[in-house]
């Protein structure tokens, strides 16, 4: 028993003189090494930023290669021209600390970026608490219609980004409709009766599917359903239910799913090389083609772009100008917030068509609907 | 001597080797420490932890009634969630004068834990399915199941008056709600800023862990509880009946369970789209750390908790990575494990070696 306490303390005891070694080193391998592994790029040291912007992304955090790193990109984008400083915060797993996120990156920074609607009660919390740090947050429109059906914005440093999801959908699902050679044609949502944000894109997807092509076939499905949100970072589950599409005939997929998408093109790979006819895949918020591995790039049809990068560099620039808009500020066709991707080419030969549904939609002629009809 | 060895064994152990993880990833392990515990200096972050160990200390206890009749409840997942909703739809139906509204929801919620638990305590005595086969698919009936149906049922205003993370039931009138304990803080420490609500809940949990540690020792069903657990042949040739703890077990660790949300719709007043999950999981690791004891599972909760809430600091500081709290609380219940094994060993030992003195003498 003595042999063993001594051996605990001497571990002890070099864990804490190591500990303190490189406390005396901390200054040398901190310049050395800028990878701590953090993903924090604040330049702390840049005193002439204009401002510093804190970012707090949705659970599942940035490398999603789709909706978070849409929002990455968009604040890399503003450090790069605009001269700002930024943190990047993520919440536990369980999300039980969004309220404190929000609170500390009131604390440190001018302007606050909430990534996802989940965030809407905490921000109007910490934006009542914090009147002079402007707010963010992305996919709600942060007006309260509680106190005034038709929407009032919570405070003036509040302001909402939001997409009109389903007029991009709109057009990939023209797009699928357009391609299919079967058909018949698949949508994988990430979680289902999450603030009926998905169910948008659902929507969105069929109605122009249907525009196309009336007599076509369209498999819906949901990962999971709120409150279970594991929906959004379940590639095996996702691939799962692309595999079974495929097998019934479907040759293209759209997926609204976050993470879980990465499944999705390991699908239709999959299928692809055991079937030996080549089926699809059309990406989500990011312009996907770009942000999967290489190898699953062949499959990437199109994405339907979600311009949070575009919304968020917006969001800084207008706080540096001091003109921020309180409440919804929408992103739709007719400002290029939603768009379809064409890197690969592989749809060049309908861009004609797709551009004249585009032109009818900011028109007017077309009515998208935001609600799905099943 | 030897009793108090083993957590402060534990927790050394534990510190010994998050700092070589944090050393071999770069960070530096004293100014990660500096920043946690100045971050936890703050009252603000102290309301914030206290919060947080209400629903895992009475999730611990939910599990380790379990665990003292040797059941793994690993459904307390479920029960709290479905318990959580229906008791948020029932409190928004009626109003009430306040402490029969807010008495009634916690009965709800309690009942409602309670019948999910004691039906796979009553699969466990009438057919003989293992209970940990039973609590996860009932978990998946409750969450994926009815939860998930039921959210959209009871839904406000069918959702329309509510955008985004607001969606949710109906919210419960003030009189179903507890007020907060800041007034009752604030006159021995200073005002609470930023919007802080110390949750009165915590209450409720202390007195709830005083009530666990009586019935457990020092009563005639706790004996039985823990008779059955150490020996279940042995108790039941000694009058122990089986089945019935086993019902009754689980029926009260439901009970405890349907509590665990009770915080969180105290505070809101809604069942939101998106509420605090896996609190039935941690409250497992939570009974693990404090090895089912009332005090314990507190100081067990109290870690966890300051762990959950240093991952925010960390990446405003950046002295470490976030990650760096949730593999700290895989080594605590690791060496808590270890800690326990050892001494429990030394124990045996001893006592082998003071019988073989007496033989001798």
């Amino acid at each position: 028993m003595l042999k063993r306490i001594r051996l605990l303390t001497t571990i002890l005891v070099f864990v804490l003189l190591t500990a303190t070694w490189t406390a005396c080193n901390g200054d040398t391998t901190e310049d050395t090494d800028g990878s701590n592994g953090n993903d924090n790029d604040s330049n702390v040291d840049n005193s002439e930023a204009a401002i510093s912007v804190g970012v707090v992304y949705d659970v599942t955090g940035k490398g999603d290669q789709s909706f978070n790193d849409a929002a990455a990109a968009g604040i890399e984008r503003a450090e790069n021209e605009l001269n700002i400083e930024y943190t990047e915060l993520t919440p536990n797993k369980d999300g039980s600390d969004r309220a404190e996120l929000l609170q500390l990156a009131a604390d440190s920074h001018d302007l606050v970026v909430a990534v996802g609607f989940l965030y809407e009660p905490f921000v109007v919390d910490a934006a009542t608490e914090n009147q002079d740090v402007q707010f963010g947050v992305v996919d709600t429109p942060m007006l309260d219609f509680e106190s005034d059906p038709s929407g009032q914005p919570y405070g003036d440093n509040i302001s909402g980004l939001v997409f009109t999801e389903h007029e991009g959908s709109f057009l990939v699902g023209a797009a699928a409709a357009l391609k299919s050679q079967t058909g018949t044609i698949g949508f994988i949502g990430g979680v289902a009766n999450a603030g009926g944000l998905i169910e948008k894109f659902q929507a969105g997807y069929e109605a122009g599917a249907l525009a196309v092509d009336p007599e076509i076939t369209i498999f819906a499905n949901y990962i999971t359903e709120a409150p279970d949100s594991t929906g959004w970072q379940a590639p095996d589950r996702a691939q799962e239910i692309a595999l079974s599409m495929y097998e019934n005939g479907a040759d293209i997929i759209y997926h609204a799913a976050g993470g879980s998408g990465l499944g999705l093109f390991a699908a239709a790979k999959k299928h692809s090389e055991t079937v030996g006819s080549k089926v699809w895949a059309i990406g989500v918020d990011s312009d996907q083609y770009h942000t999967v591995d290489p190898e699953v790039q062949d499959y990437v049809l199109t994405s339907m772009l979600k311009r949070v990068d575009v919304a968020i560099f917006e969001l800084v620039k207008s706080t540096i100008e001091d003109n921020t808009e309180p409440g919804a500020i929408t992103y739709d066709l007719a400002v290029e917030g939603v768009d379809y991707s064409t890197s690969g080419g592989f749809i060049d030969d309908i861009v004609e068509q797709l551009e004249s549904l585009k032109a009818q939609i900011v028109a007017g002629d077309i009515d998208v609907p935001t609600v799905p009809n099943s | 001597m030897l009793t108090a060895s083993a957590p402060l064994g534990a927790v050394g152990l534990a510190v010994a080797f998050s700092s070589l993880v944090l050393i071999i990833s770069g960070s530096n392990p004293i100014e990660a420490y500096r920043d946690m515990l100045g971050h936890a200096g703050k009252l603000e972050v102290q309301v914030d932890i206290l919060n947080r160990v209400t629903p895992l200390y009475l999730s611990g206890i939910a599990a380790s009634i379990g665990f003292r009749v040797n059941l793994f409840n690993i459904g307390v997942e479920g029960q709290y969630i479905l318990a959580f909703l229906v008791a948020a739809h029932v409190g928004s139906l009626l109003t009430l004068p306040p402490v029969l509204h807010v008495t009634l929801i916690l009965l709800v919620a309690m009942t409602v834990g309670a019948a999910l638990s004691g039906l796979a305590g009553v699969l466990k005595v009438i057919r003989g399915v293992h209970e940990v086969i039973s609590t996860i698919m009932l978990n998946a009936i409750a969450i994926s199941g009815l939860v998930a149906w039921l959210v959209v049922e009871w839904q406000a205003d069918g959702g329309t008056r509510r955008t985004g993370g607001r969606v949710g039931t109906e919210p419960i009138a003030d009189s179903g709600l507890l007020p907060d304990l800041n007034g009752f803080l604030e006159m021995f420490t200073r005002d609470l800023g930023q919007g802080r609500q110390l949750e009165s809940m915590l209450l409720i949990a202390v007195a709830v862990g005083v009530i666990y540690h009586f019935l457990v020792n020092r009563t005639v069903f706790g004996f039985d509880l823990r008779a059955a657990g150490v020996n279940p042949t042995a108790a039941h040739v000694g009058g122990v009946p089986p089945k019935r703890t086993i019902v009754t077990a689980m029926l009260i660790s439901g009970g405890v369970a349907g509590l665990v949300g009770m915080p969180e719709l105290m505070s809101t007043g809604y069942f939101p789209s998106n509420p605090v999950l896996n609190l039935g999981f941690t409250g497992i690791a939570v009974a693990l750390l404090g090895r089912n004891h009332t005090v314990g599972m507190f100081f067990g909760a109290l870690i966890f908790a300051f762990l959950d809430k240093s991952s925010s600091i960390l990446q405003i500081t950046s002295s470490a990575t976030r990650e760096i709290v949730v593999i700290m609380q895989g080594l605590i219940v690791l060496a808590v494990v270890v800690a326990y094994q050892v001494v429990a060993q030394i124990r045996k030992r001893q006592e082998a070696a003071m019988a073989m003195l007496n033989q001798l003498t």
